[in-house]
């Protein structure tokens, strides 16, 4: 079918730019025209690598914006988009980045961006009711070990090998960023139970206690899940709820 | 948030024969407040496709104020592939949750093989394209539920293969599928620059009667191989004088029509998005008058 044969033909060109201008175009002068085929050509890389450049804002500033470009470019060039909702695009660019740079001179930079990742899904993730503390006051104490909790929709935990919270909320606003007071793994939880996305790192034990019950434990059973000395699951669920991780309980 | 009878109370869908404008995450606040005497606000249906959050919550905001327009940017319909039915499912969603007053798409293609490409890519006219596009545009109305309209395309070059003219392919899609057609004056200045044609004549060819929606915009300049001009659909900057002066002469033969200024990138502070749009209802209050006037004089 020659309508497939010409878009197949354009579609490779635009995507490469070592190939001729396809033969099927022709510009005034009745041939293919170079600038012409061009236009389209940047308008695809500079479309795509914008939606990169705007999910991963703090990525780029870390990494300055020529060395983010190139990344980003080179991300374009091996994964499309799937779908025309450019809202998911870029969502596995985390994982890219750290394959990206081999001398891991920026270690810290895909965590930075599985943060950023979930701060665009927890955005854009499903509008639900959030559990309170009023709801937790209502149960006899005899009962709690026995609760399951469910996840709000736009809750994502996170386990980091760097304080990648610590470095993403010092370039919030337009403060000059200072570099985290300690330099430890940390692991994040992000939520929105209403129209604002939070982040809020968790203490020692957090994640594994939140990871067992999202998973779907009883409550005994993700505080068996954290036992270690001093753990208090009681303060680690009033947090998680303060959050807004859940959606409802039972 | 699925609409529900609890659904906050909003204004009439149909677009009013006024100006709009694109919408933008950055204005709403001021919108809101300041709640300006405007025709509807334009939005790209791809990017209100996440389950919900704060874009939505503007959006339902917006919404209960002022009409809006559905405008879609990567249906491709003018893709050899087959059509994309889950992208048809996500703005029938769409539509139902917003109630637009229309809902108009592209004559090119954005997805092939490797993925969506992010652009409105340009198709060769044949009779065997005309039946593709046709065929994906009475889908698109069967799963709406409601008549489309086509939006003529900005070309930066054009097909050996072509056997029709660009003004005559879209005129016979609307006699086949019955949809609309949306008008962008500034990609037929965009093209006929592009091409060396005539604007005046191709709206002398072009299904004016269809028209139920004008798109302005300014667009950006370089130059072919060759050396000539070539203008580029940038949507970065104000609507430009020769694009302006083929809206006057459009709006004197369709008369008043919903007309969208669109300025997607740089985009500027609302006050200058808000005078563009009033100078498009200014350029069809004169011309109303102006033929008003002429009517008077005939009657007497």
């Amino acid at each position: 079918m020659p309508f497939e044969a010409t878009i197949d033909a354009f579609a490779q060109a635009l995507s490469d730019p070592a190939r001729p201008v396809p033969p099927q175009t022709k510009g005034r002068e009745g041939r293919p025209d170079a600038r012409r085929f061009a236009v389209y050509r940047n308008n695809v890389a500079v479309g795509l690598i914008g939606a990169i450049e705007a999910r991963y804002p703090v990525a780029r500033r870390l990494v300055g914006e020529e060395f983010f470009r190139a990344m980003a470019r080179a991300f374009i060039a091996a994964e499309k988009p799937l779908t025309p909702v450019l809202i998911h695009y870029g969502e596995n660019f985390p994982d890219f980045v750290a394959g990206f740079d081999p001398e891991r001179e920026i270690a810290y930079l895909p965590d930075v961006a599985r943060l950023e990742n979930a701060w665009v899904e927890a955005y854009h993730a499903a509008e639900a009711p959030f559990l309170t503390l009023d709801a937790l006051a209502k149960i006899e104490p005899k009962d709690f070990g026995a609760l399951r909790f469910s996840a709000h929709p736009a809750a994502r935990l996170l386990r980091f090998c760097h304080p990648a919270a610590s470095i993403w909320a010092a370039h919030q606003g337009g403060a000059e960023p200072r570099p985290p007071e300690h330099w430890r793994a940390e692991d994040a939880l992000v939520a929105r139970p209403e129209a604002d996305v939070r982040v809020r790192v968790l203490p020692a034990g957090g994640w594994e206690f939140a990871n067992a019950l999202f998973a779907g434990a009883t409550l005994a059973e993700a505080a068996e899940t954290s036992a270690g000395e001093g753990f208090d699951p009681g303060s680690h669920l009033v947090g998680l709820i303060e959050a807004g991780a859940f959606q409802y309980m039972r | 948030m699925p609409v529900s009878p609890s659904s906050p109370a909003r204004v009439a869908a149909s677009l009013p024969k006024r100006g709009g404008v694109g919408l933008k995450a950055d204005h709403v606040e001021q919108i809101l407040a300041e709640r300006p005497d405007l025709g509807f606000f334009e939005i790209h249906a791809e990017n209100y496709m996440g389950d919900g959050g704060p874009a939505h919550r503007r959006l339902e905001a917006i919404r209960a104020l002022y009409p809006l327009s559905l405008h879609g940017v990567g249906l491709s319909i003018g893709s050899p592939r087959p059509f994309d039915k889950d992208h048809l499912k996500r703005l029938a969603a769409l539509a139902q949750r917003y109630e637009p007053g229309l809902f108009s798409e592209h004559l090119a293609w954005s997805s092939h093989n490797q993925g969506f490409l992010n652009d409105l890519l340009p198709l060769p006219y044949t009779k065997e394209t005309l039946a593709t596009v046709a065929d994906h545009i009475d889908q698109t109305q069967e799963a709406l539920g409601r008549r489309m309209l086509l939006e003529n395309p900005s070309t930066y070059l054009v097909f050996a293969e072509s056997t029709i003219s660009e003004a005559d392919f879209i005129a016979e899609v609307a006699r086949r599928t019955g949809c609309g057609l949306l008008l962008d004056v500034n990609n037929v200045i965009v093209s006929s620059t592009n091409h060396g044609f005539d604007p005046i004549a191709y709206l002398d060819v072009y299904p004016l009667r269809h028209v139920e929606e004008i798109h302005l915009a300014g667009y950006a300049e370089t130059q072919d191989d060759a050396g000539r001009p070539l203008l580029v659909d940038a949507h970065d900057s104000p609507v430009r004088d020769g694009v302006w002066a083929l809206y006057a002469e459009t709006i004197r033969r369709v008369g008043p029509t919903p007309t969208l200024i669109e300025w997607d990138n740089d985009v500027p502070v609302w006050p200058t998005l808000l005078a563009e749009a009033r100078r498009a209802e200014a350029t069809m209050a004169r011309i109303v008058a102006a033929s008003e006037e002429k009517a008077l004089r005939h009657a007497v």
